[in-house]
């Protein structure tokens, strides 16, 4: 079984950090990524929302190259992508599930809305809600 | 020589795994129908209707060929495409 448990374990500390951007973004979609090594989310990068919409969002594509090729150097990987609804329930929406393309990913919603963290598994358009651990850090 | 092309881990079950694979092609599409003798199935997962699937960034070298040519980017031995799924939802 490659994808891992079934189960977001993540740091205080990386929890603070999405909501901060998601709220600073509002009424914007905010969106980003934690990257990490074995399924452990370390490092908090923020992404721009090429849209800059209140219903999308999407990873500049210019910016995401450049992640993602500072993540294969560091043999990282993308554990978390996270986005913000701020109208809706953090729960993923059509066109999420239809993009969702990282079996091996977390995907974290929030909704600034409803005050919302949530985490998701999407795999072959299949959506199965995960279990949230926040430890101290 | 060939042009290198980096596969996204959804869609390496089409290259047996691999990371990277070989293709050769003078345009970005010959590129896309060279990969697809090698690794069948693939071009369906990158192209729709003649234009790149909305869901997929490729790049050539540093520049995604939406702000190039598109399919009809020319491409030459020694370049690195790179295939990365679109993050984006709603």
């Amino acid at each position: 079984m490659p994808y891992g448990d079934v189960m977001l374990t993540i740091s205080q500390d990386l929890v603070d950090k999405i909501k901060a951007h998601a709220r600073a973004d509002h009424p914007d979609e905010a969106c980003g990524i934690i990257a990490g090594r074995d399924g452990e989310p370390e490092r908090f990068i923020a992404m721009a929302n090429a849209e800059r919409s209140p219903t999308f969002y999407r990873f500049d594509s210019s910016e995401q190259l450049k992640v993602w090729r500072e993540m294969d150097d560091r043999d990282e990987e993308p554990v978390v992508i996270y986005h913000s609804h701020t109208a809706t329930e953090a729960y993923p929406s059509r066109t999420d599930v239809t993009y969702a393309s990282e079996p091996n990913a977390h995907y974290v919603l929030v909704s600034t809305a409803l005050e919302q963290f949530r985490s998701f598994r999407i795999i072959d358009g299949v959506v199965t809600e995960e279990e949230v651990r926040i430890v101290a850090g | 020589m060939a042009i290198e092309v980096r596969i996204p881990t959804i869609l390496r079950t089409y290259t047996d795994g691999a990371k990277a694979v070989d293709a050769t092609g003078a345009t970005l599409e010959e590129l896309i129908g060279d990969l697809e003798a090698r690794h069948p199935g693939i071009k369906d997962r990158l192209v729709d209707a003649g234009k790149l699937r909305r869901f997929v960034n490729v790049y050539l070298n540093d520049e995604d060929v939406r702000f190039l040519g598109g399919l009809g980017t020319p491409v030459s031995d020694g370049d690195t495409v790179t295939v990365l799924p679109a993050v984006a939802g709603g």
